[in-house]
C-alpha cells in the first residue's frame, strides 16, 4: 500500500479510537469530572495541543490530483500525493531563495518576489514557504513522541512487570537485557542502529524506542514488586484470581499512573532528541530539528538569517510547554490526593 | 455430625534466617466444624497469621509449607494443582484480611471488584451480578447500596471497606471464612459493629470461621472455641467457656491476666516476663518455659505432650500434666 493511503487509514483509526475514548469518559462519571476539571485548569495549554493535534491530522490526510500548478509551478506537483496543509498554500509559492516575513523583495539581490507579502514567515534557502515548512513539521514532531511512546511503553511494562511479578530467572533475563543496552552509550546505539535499518521516519523511531525503553522499565519493574506483595493483590489471589487477570485486572491498572507521567516526559524528550539527531544528520526529513540544524549556517550570514530557526524552535517550544503543563494537570487531577485538596 | 470443615495436621512453615530456615509455624493441628467459630489467639509473631495464609497457600515467597496436611472441605489443599487450588479459594475458603485501607484496589470501583470475586467462580451476566452485589452490600448493612456500588475506596471510611470485604468474602457463600484479624484497623465502635455484623452473618449463612485474632475481647464476642498459639505452637485448646473461664496453661493464664479490666482500677497491669525467643534461641522442650513462673526442671528439654483436662479442653504442659496425675 502506499504511504499516503497507510497515512489516510492510520488518521481514520485515531479519529475513531478518539471518539471511543470520548464516550468512555464520558458515560464515567469520575473520568468526565476528571476531564472536566482538566479543561478548568489548563484550557490554553490544551488548547495548544488540540491546535498541533489537528494540524498533525490534517497533514496526514492526503492524495493525489486537483489543485492548479500555476505559472511558476512544477507540474510533477501534480502527481505526488499533497495533505490538507499542503492545499492551504498554492502549488507555485516558492521563490528562488531567501526572504524576510512579509517581504516584497529577495533578501540578497533584491529582486521582486513573486508572492511579495505572501509569506508570512519568509522563505528558506530553496525559497521554500516558512510557514508551510514549519506546519508540516509538526506531524514529524507528533510522529516521533508518539509513535515512539508507543513502542516504549507496552515494552517497558511488559518487561517490566513479567520481571516484577514472576521474579528469578524472567528477573534475571530482563535484568540482564537492560543493564547491556544501559551500558551502551546511547548515542552510539542510535546511530548503530539507524545505520543498520535505513534512515526512515519509522526506522528512527524504532531506533529512539529501543534506547529510550531502560529507565521506565526499571520504575515498573520497582513498582511491581511492590504492588505484588500488597494487601488487594493478595485479597484477590485469595479469591482464586488467576495470573493473568490479577496482572490485568489490580497490577496494570495501579501503574498507570507511572504511565500518563512517563508518557509526558517521555513525549517531550524524544521531540528534543529528535533535533539532536537531526544536527548529527541522522533526522527525520523535514523535522524542526533539519530546521534548526540548516539555520546553523545562516546564524553566521551577515545580516543573519533568523526567521527559519525562529519559527522551528518556537513551535517546538511552545509544544513542549504545552504538553507538559497538560501532563502535570492530568496527573494532579487523577490523583486523589490533590482532589480532596481543591473541594 | 457432618464432616469437619477445616483439617488441619501437623502443619509446618519455614521462612529463610540467617542460620537455615526457621518454622513460623511448627506443627499445628486443629479441625473446624461446619458453622463453628474457632480462635486462633497469640501475640504478635507468634504464627497465627501464617497459619491462616497457609490454609490457602498464600504464605509469601520466600515462606514455604514444609510439610503437614490441610483438608479444606474433603480436598487436600497441599497437593492441589494451582487451577483446581483457584476453585477452593473464594468459592470454599475465603478470606478477610487486616486492613481493609489497604485490601481493595484503588483503581477500581468498590462494586466492580465484588462482581469480580461473583463472576470468577459463578456463570451469571453482568447486570445479575449488579443486583447480586447491591443486595450483598444491603446485608453487610452498608447504607445506600446502589450509589455506593460505584464509589472507589478512597470515597469510603474503613468500617465501610471493611463491610465490603466482607461483602465480597461472603459473596460466594463460602463453608469457610478465614478472618485475619478483621478489627484490628478500626476504632472501637465500628470494631463493635463489625464482629456483631459477623455474628450475624455466620449464625445467617453458618459459615464457619477461622478467627485470627490477639484480642480477648473480639474472642469472647465471637469464639465457640479458642487455640492459643505460643512461638508456632498450640499450646491450650477448648471451648470459650474453658480456655477463657478455666485456662490451665501458664501462658493462657498470664494473657488472661494482662487484659485490663475495669474492676481492677489503680493496679498495676499484669505482664509476662520477659520476650517472646527468637526461632533460633527456641529451647527444645516447652517453649513457653524461658518465660514461665511455674517451669520443672525438666521443662525446657522435654516437649510435652497433649493432656486432656475435660473433654474437648487439650493442654500442653508438663505442670498441668503433674497436677492431674497426682
Amino acid at each position: 500500500m502506499e504511504a499516503h493511503v497507510v497515512s489516510n487509514l492510520v488518521v481514520a483509526l485515531l479519529l475513531a479510537g478518539a471518539a471511543a475514548l470520548a464516550i468512555g469518559v464520558r458515560r464515567n462519571d469520575l473520568w468526565r469530572a476528571s476531564a472536566v476539571e482538566l479543561a478548568r485548569r489548563r484550557p490554553i495549554a490544551l488548547g495548544v495541543v488540540g491546535v498541533y493535534l489537528a494540524v498533525a491530522l490534517l497533514d496526514s490526510v492526503s492524495w493525489v490530483g486537483g489543485g492548479d500548478a500555476g505559472a511558476g509551478g512544477n507540474a510533477l506537483d501534480l502527481h505526488r500525493p499533497r495533505s490538507l496543509i499542503d492545499r492551504a498554500f498554492p502549488l507555485d509559492l516558492d521563490e528562488k531563495s531567501y526572504s524576510a516575513p512579509l517581504a516584497s523583495v529577495e533578501f540578497y539581490g533584491g529582486a521582486p518576489l513573486d508572492h511579495p507579502g505572501r509569506h508570512l514567515l519568509g522563505t528558506d534557502i530553496l525559497g521554500r514557504d516558512v510557514l508551510h515548512l514549519t506546519l508540516e513539521g509538526t506531524r514529524v514532531a507528533l510522529l516521533v513522541g508518539g509513535f515512539t511512546s508507543l513502542i516504549v511503553i507496552p515494552l517497558a511494562l511488559l518487561v517490566g512487570v513479567s520481571a516484577g511479578y514472576f521474579g528469578r530467572r524472567i528477573d534475571d533475563v530482563a535484568f540482564f537485557v537492560m543493564s547491556t543496552l544501559a551500558s551502551i552509550p546511547n548515542l552510539l546505539l542510535l546511530i548503530a542502529l539507524i545505520m543498520a535499518m535505513g534512515r526512515g521516519a519509522v526506522q528512527v523511531c524504532v531506533a529512539m524506542g529501543v534506547t529510550s525503553w531502560v529507565g521506565f522499565c526499571r520504575i515498573v519493574r520497582g513498582e511491581t514488586l511492590k504492588l505484588r506483595e500488597l494487601d488487594y493483590v493478595q485479597a484477590a489471589r485469595a479469591l482464586g484470581v488467576s495470573e493473568p487477570r490479577l496482572i490485568w485486572r489490580h497490577i496494570l491498572p495501579n501503574l498507570m499512573h507511572l504511565v500518563v507521567i512517563t508518557f509526558v516526559l517521555l513525549f517531550s524528550g524524544l521531540v528534543l532528541f529528535e533535533a539532536i539527531l537531526s544536527y548529527l544528520g541522522i533526522g527525520i526529513d523535514g523535522s524542526w530539528g533539519q530546521m534548526i540544524d540548516q539555520a546553523r549556517d545562516e546564524l553566521a550570514r551577515d545580516p543573519i538569517i533568523w526567521w527559519n530557526l525562529a519559527a522551528a524552535s518556537s513551535a517546538l517550544f511552545a509544544l513542549i510547554l504545552a504538553v507538559n503543563f497538560v501532563g502535570d494537570a492530568v496527573r494532579d487531577v487523577l490523583d486523589p490526593r490533590t482532589l480532596r485538596e481543591r473541594q | 455430625m457432618s464432616d469437619p470443615v477445616l483439617v488441619v495436621r501437623d502443619l509446618v512453615t519455614s521462612f529463610p534466617s540467617a542460620r537455615g530456615r526457621a518454622a513460623a509455624v511448627d506443627g499445628v493441628s486443629f479441625e473446624l466444624a461446619e458453622g463453628e467459630v474457632l480462635a486462633l489467639v497469640g501475640e504478635s509473631g507468634c504464627g497465627k497469621s501464617v497459619t491462616a495464609l497457609s490454609l490457602l497457600r498464600l504464605v509469601p515467597k520466600p515462606g514455604r509449607i514444609e510439610s503437614g496436611s490441610i483438608r479444606i472441605a474433603g480436598r487436600e489443599v497441599l497437593s492441589l494443582p494451582v487451577s483446581e487450588l483457584r476453585r477452593v479459594r473464594g468459592k470454599e475458603a475465603a478470606m478477610i484480611f487486616q486492613e481493609p485501607m489497604t485490601s481493595l484496589s484503588p483503581v477500581v470501583t468498590v462494586g466492580a471488584q465484588v462482581v469480580e470475586a461473583l463472576r470468577l467462580h459463578e456463570a451469571i451476566g453482568a447486570a445479575q451480578a449488579r443486583r447480586r452485589t447491591t443486595q450483598l452490600f444491603d446485608q453487610v448493612g452498608i447504607p445506600d447500596a446502589e450509589s455506593r456500588f460505584d464509589s472507589y475506596p478512597h470515597q469510603l471510611s474503613g468500617g465501610l471497606k471493611q463491610r465490603v470485604m466482607i461483602a465480597m468474602a461472603l459473596a460466594l457463600r463460602p463453608r469457610l471464612l478465614i478472618a485475619d484479624e478483621p478489627t484490628t484497623a478500626l476504632d472501637v465502635t465500628i470494631q463493635a459493629q463489625i464482629l456483631e455484623l459477623m455474628r450475624d452473618l455466620q449464625r445467617e449463612l453458618g459459615t464457619a470461621i477461622l478467627l485470627i485474632t490477639h484480642d480477648l475481647g473480639v474472642v469472647n464476642e465471637l469464639a465457640d472455641r479458642i487455640a492459643v498459639m505460643y512461638a508456632g505452637r498450640l499450646v491450650e485448646e477448648g471451648t470459650r467457656e474453658q480456655v477463657l473461664g478455666d485456662a490451665r496453661h501458664p501462658y493462657t493464664r498470664g494473657l488472661l491476666r494482662a487484659v485490663p479490666s475495669l474492676g481492677r482500677r489503680g493496679e498495676r497491669l499484669a505482664e509476662i516476663a520477659g520476650v517472646v525467643p527468637t526461632p533460633q534461641e527456641r529451647p527444645i522442650g516447652c517453649r513457653f518455659s524461658t518465660r514461665c513462673p511455674v517451669a520443672l526442671p525438666r521443662c525446657p528439654t522435654d516437649p510435652p505432650g497433649d493432656t486432656p483436662v475435660a473433654p474437648g479442653h487439650v493442654v500442653r504442659c508438663h505442670v498441668v500434666a503433674q497436677e492431674l496425675a497426682r
